[in-house]
């Protein structure tokens, strides 16, 4: 297997600003096939301003990022709909983006069997989480960026997010994670906002 | 183009417009309620109600259009699916409209299949015409929903954004709500009246989409 060497992600010169104040400027990040790159900073440091800017949901005022493979988006906000359960949600979303995956497997790995049917609105934070995090599995895509990833989690939850991200990580694919506490994965670079 | 995330996105809004009780018959009970109590304002000479029965009738199919509206786009910026949608590499524009079709099957076609029976109690003749009629408040109430959306899509991120949306979609309701009263009472220049609403409703399913997806970048931004 020949590994390729091409940067998944590279930004350079980022800047942005929040009404009147410059959050950030001057950043610039690039990420190789089996990288972690972990964002620290203070809330309200512009972390999850960045990840949205390198998720191409937020234009940055100046810099170019390139983002040539296709990613995966873990927000804050989960994406489940008050009526959607774990099980309909990751249908969806197969059916989205063409997936042909084995659902009743992901949700058995993600530990949300005996939660599969429950609606979003009776879902736990953790359960919800999990659910946003079950996607990843949904499509295999080299690049996922993740914001502040353990929020809600439980240590269970925890050490199976640690698992299947390291997983990722084995397998050449690269994330970007905004975090507060200790990674529980290989970090290659930190970057403090 | 890949079009399994048009096709998601419309199954998803339309189960969402059903969900959580039949929130999508509310417009219904507008439109139902507006049409009851006017001959009751009005008084029951037949012949005033079968002049103002059309414009009433088109009258509160455009404000009970409004009612839902503003949930359609506002929903996925605070749920975060809207994020979600802006990142599945279809057209965004595409997204929209399918949302707002699914919205206007669920929401907008059982008004539009319910003004032929309120023209009844506006003293219309039963007769042949009203089935007629029921192709053209289905027509208008398309429009009502397309451009209905973009007000949602515009104040996706604006907390009790409905006045919002009334500002902003009315004036472009006001070719519609003219061209359908006028190809209903018959009056001077209405014999192209059905076409010209035919016309304004693909402007608006032509046009609109475009504008949702521009708004909804924005309230992403």
């Amino acid at each position: 297997m020949t590994v390729s060497t091409a940067p998944l992600l590279s930004a350079s010169g980022l800047a942005i600003l929040r009404g009147e104040r410059v959050l950030f400027r001057g950043i610039g990040l690039k990420l190789l096939p089996g990288e972690a790159i972990v964002l620290r900073g203070a809330n309200g440091a512009g972390k999850t301003t960045l990840l949205r800017m390198l998720a191409g949901l937020t234009r940055p005022e100046a810099g170019e990022i390139a983002r040539p493979a296709p990613h995966h988006w873990i927000g804050h906000k989960e994406g489940i709909k008050p009526q959607e359960t774990p099980c309909s949600h990751l249908a969806l979303w197969a059916k989205a983006w063409g997936s042909s995956a084995n659902i009743p497997e992901i949700l058995e790995k993600m530990a949300l069997t005996r939660a599969a049917d429950v609606p979003g609105r009776y879902l736990s934070a953790g359960q919800r989480r999990r659910t946003a995090f079950a996607r990843l599995l949904l499509e295999d895509r080299p690049l996922w960026l993740l914001d502040e990833p353990y929020t809600a989690l439980d240590a269970a939850g925890k050490t199976l997010l640690d698992q299947v991200i390291s997983g990722h990580l084995r397998t050449n694919g690269a994330i970007i994670a905004s975090m507060h506490d200790t990674a529980g994965f290989p970090v290659t670079t930190e970057v403090t906002l | 183009m890949n079009a399994a995330p048009i096709w998601a996105a419309f199954r998803q809004a339309f189960a969402e417009a059903w969900a959580g009780g039949a929130g999508a018959l509310l417009p219904l009970g507008f439109l139902g309620g507006a049409a009851v109590l006017v001959p009751l304002g009005i008084g029951t000479e037949s012949s005033i109600l079968r002049a103002v029965g059309p414009g009433i009738i088109w009258v509160a199919l455009a404000l009970s259009s409004l009612v839902t509206l503003e949930r359609i786009f506002q929903a996925d910026a605070e749920d975060g699916t809207l994020d979600l949608w802006l990142q599945t590499g279809a057209p965004m524009a595409a997204i929209a409209a399918a949302k707002t079709l699914a919205h206007w099957l669920a929401a907008g076609l059982p008004l539009a299949l319910a003004s032929p029976l309120l023209a009844l109690m506006f003293q219309a003749q039963a007769s042949l015409d009203l089935i007629a009629h029921l192709g053209l408040y289905a027509l208008g109430s398309l429009a009502f929903f397309f451009w209905g959306g973009v007000g949602a899509a515009l104040s996706a991120t604006v907390r009790r954004g409905g006045l919002l949306i009334s500002i902003i979609a009315l004036p472009l309701y006001v070719p519609t709500a003219i061209f359908g009263a006028l190809a209903m009472t018959g009056g001077i220049g209405s014999d192209g009246a059905p076409m010209l609403l035919a016309a304004s409703t693909l402007f608006a399913c032509a046009v609109a989409p475009y504008a949702m997806a521009a708004a909804l970048r924005l309230a992403a931004d």
